[in-house]
């Protein structure tokens, strides 16, 4: 197990260096580059412009700008914001805690609610309760997550008045209780798709189970159903669902840019947004190589939970 | 010609063998109830014309692709066509879902959104499929260390946060319809080459293939003409749903304000306007989202179905 951990863990670090070198590539295409919000400033002076530039070390060769990018962020320096004058991994460290907390929120509802829907659809496939929540399920996959905000804000905080429309907490201040007010409508919002998509999977993924020989014999053997159901059909149904919530992070990481931004959500998805606006260029890099930390963790944490659920799984 | 002709008639034997006996138990059926023999195309056509949901999906598609094509006759006003004497105007006899900030006729806008978004998602769809069969057909075919090399490649790809790079690329650079199309294509192909490599790898392995390779036929044509055709169902498949995903993606980056250029009218554009007046003016909001949504759903539909339909292991 522990092999397997280090092993696993050592295999993310080219997966991150390559992330990292192909988005200075593709940053090098665009013409502009880091120096665009100062560039498009009509009252820099090409002085002004050239100092600029010898500062960020812009002037260098290519590959020994891109060495210094990586050695830099190896180190976790990601430089200075533009417009916050503070170090880069500052500014996103303080949103971070807020981010997790929507996503986390988010995954949980989901996951409470594609158990429960996927479980009871699976009891009577094409029965009625099926029906209603596949109908539901493709709206929830079709519709655009941000345009589901919009509609919840619409009717949730303004025709109804029920809960706030936007931010974390209430200028008055507030406890607990406040807090989950304003988080209601936000992670809501953001976990609508994966409660469509994981609805479906665990349905199929249970109907299959039930199929299998062993839930003959249990049921042979006279097994309560209910007993059978949790300690026979779920065990064997959720295990490959384990990788389908760790494949969906990326999914949670861009509905978190367009949740937050929505719902004025003071998180990494509202920084990358109000950083796009006025080209805070280190801040947006920053986030970008956080964001695909964020997804090679949630790989390595599904292969792992993998592991814990499913023992015939052996760590070579 | 004609001696490469006679190749292709040889190879082509054992495939056509094979299918006799796999599809042994269709034709028996056929025979038995005196009907002509069908081939898996119309086997296909017959289970795609089955299910309700495709063929309501089928026909959304066809008629907001008759709308987008002949907006110019459809839509009562312009797509540009200011009234000034009605600003956010509710729906009347003149405009029937209202008019915007601008007093730009709702209803004009939405068909004339239908162009960019089907556009974007058929443009998109393009570009995925071509680099997805690329890239899979030749890792699939030749194993080995080009194998290695692509997958990790698509490993690394896959742990981007792409839609993080693209806001970033278009906020400094600025963006078109074309380079919204070129980078969702670069940046959706990954599924669709794992699914081919994997049934390139073990296709490869087969009689017909095996016997193809002793007469020598060359390795290009060897993947089109033998290998690519018994993966058709999955790409099919994967270009349906990529479209549906692509119309999603360029609204949520358009929403954000840095997808088509504002002036387009797309409905996310539409919905990025709406941000500004939503709370008052809801249906400015709510009619491009649905709109959106039943497209996609439409575009949802019929990639189930003919996921059903060309699955040879599924009922006939």
């Amino acid at each position: 197990m522990t092999r397997f951990l280090i092993r696993r863990l050592l295999g993310a670090v080219p997966l991150l260096l390559g992330v990292a070198i192909l988005s200075f590539i593709f940053m090098q295409l665009a013409p502009g580059g880091p120096d665009a919000l100062f560039a498009r400033n009509a009252r820099m002076s090409q002085e002004q412009l050239d100092a600029i530039r010898r500062n960020m070390g812009l002037d260098r060769p290519t590959h020994e700008q891109l060495f210094t990018w990586l050695g830099n962020l190896a180190t976790g320096d990601l430089g200075i914001s533009y417009t916050q004058y503070r170090p880069v991994s500052a500014v996103i460290w303080d949103t971070v805690p807020n981010t997790l907390l929507l996503m986390g929120t988010g995954m949980l509802i989901s996951l409470v609610a594609a158990l429960t829907f996927g479980i009871l659809a699976a009891q009577k496939p094409y029965g009625f309760f099926d029906n209603v929540v596949s109908f539901v399920s493709y709206f929830g996959l079709a519709m655009p997550v941000f345009w589901f905000g919009l509609m919840l804000q619409i009717l949730f905080a303004v025709r109804l008045g029920w809960l706030p429309s936007a931010g974390m907490y209430s200028a008055t201040g507030g406890g607990i209780g406040d807090l989950l007010r304003h988080l209601a409508l936000p992670a809501f919002t953001i976990a609508i798709g994966s409660i469509a998509g994981w609805s479906r999977y665990v349905r199929s993924s249970t109907i299959e189970s039930l199929g299998q020989d062993y839930v003959r014999t249990a049921r042979a053997k006279g097994l309560a159903e209910r007993k059978m159901m949790l300690g026979h059909v779920l065990r064997n149904a959720l295990i490959p669902f384990v990788t389908v919530v760790g494949i969906d992070v990326p999914l949670y990481l861009t509905g978190a840019v367009l949740t937050e931004t929505v719902f004025s959500w003071p998180g990494m998805g509202r920084l990358f947004y109000d950083a796009l606006t006025v080209r805070d260029y280190p801040v947006l890099m920053g986030i970008l190589m956080l964001g695909a930390v964020f997804i090679v963790a949630g790989n390595l944490i599904a292969d792992i939970l993998y592991g814990v659920f499913d023992p015939r799984i052996s760590y070579g | 010609m004609s001696a490469d002709a006679t190749i292709e008639a040889r190879t082509a034997a054992p495939a056509a063998e094979r299918e006799a006996t796999e599809g042994g138990a269709t034709t028996l059926a056929a025979d038995l109830t005196s009907r002509p023999p069908r081939s898996p195309g119309q086997i296909a056509l017959a289970r795609f014309r089955r299910s309700r949901l495709a063929i309501i999906g089928l026909v959304m598609i066809v008629l907001m692709t008759l709308a987008a094509v002949f907006a110019d006759a459809l839509a009562p006003y312009g797509e540009n066509e200011i009234d000034l004497f009605s600003i956010t105007a509710p729906p009347s006899a003149e405009h029937w879902l209202g008019t915007d900030e601008l007093g730009r006729d709702e209803l004009s806008r939405l068909i004339y959104g239908a162009r960019v978004s089907l556009l974007v998602g058929v443009g998109t769809a393009a570009i995925a499929t071509v680099i997805g069969i690329i890239v899979g057909a030749v890792s699939g075919y030749y194993g080995k260390w080009i194998d290695s090399l692509l997958m990790r490649f698509v490993d690394v790809i896959l742990a981007f946060p792409a839609i993080f790079l693209l806001l970033i690329f278009f906020s400094i650079q600025g963006s078109s319809v074309f380079t919204v199309i070129l980078f969702l294509g670069l940046f959706n192909w990954m599924w669709l080459a794992r699914v081919i490599r994997g049934e390139f790898l073990s296709l490869k392995r087969r009689d017909f293939i095996e016997a193809a390779r002793s007469i020598g036929v060359p390795d290009g044509r060897l993947m089109w003409r033998h290998l690519l055709p018994n993966v058709g169902a999955a790409i099919i498949v994967s270009a349906t749903l990529t479209i549906a995903y692509a119309m999603l993606a360029e609204a949520a980056l358009s929403f954000l304000g840095f997808g088509v250029p504002a002036g387009t009218p797309t409905w996310g554009n539409m919905l990025n306007a709406a941000r500004t007046n939503y709370l008052t003016v809801p249906l400015l909001a709510i009619a491009p989202g649905l709109t959106l949504t039943i497209a996609v759903l439409a575009i949802n539909f019929v990639g189930d179905g003919l996921r059903d339909a060309l699955d040879p292991r599924g009922r006939s």
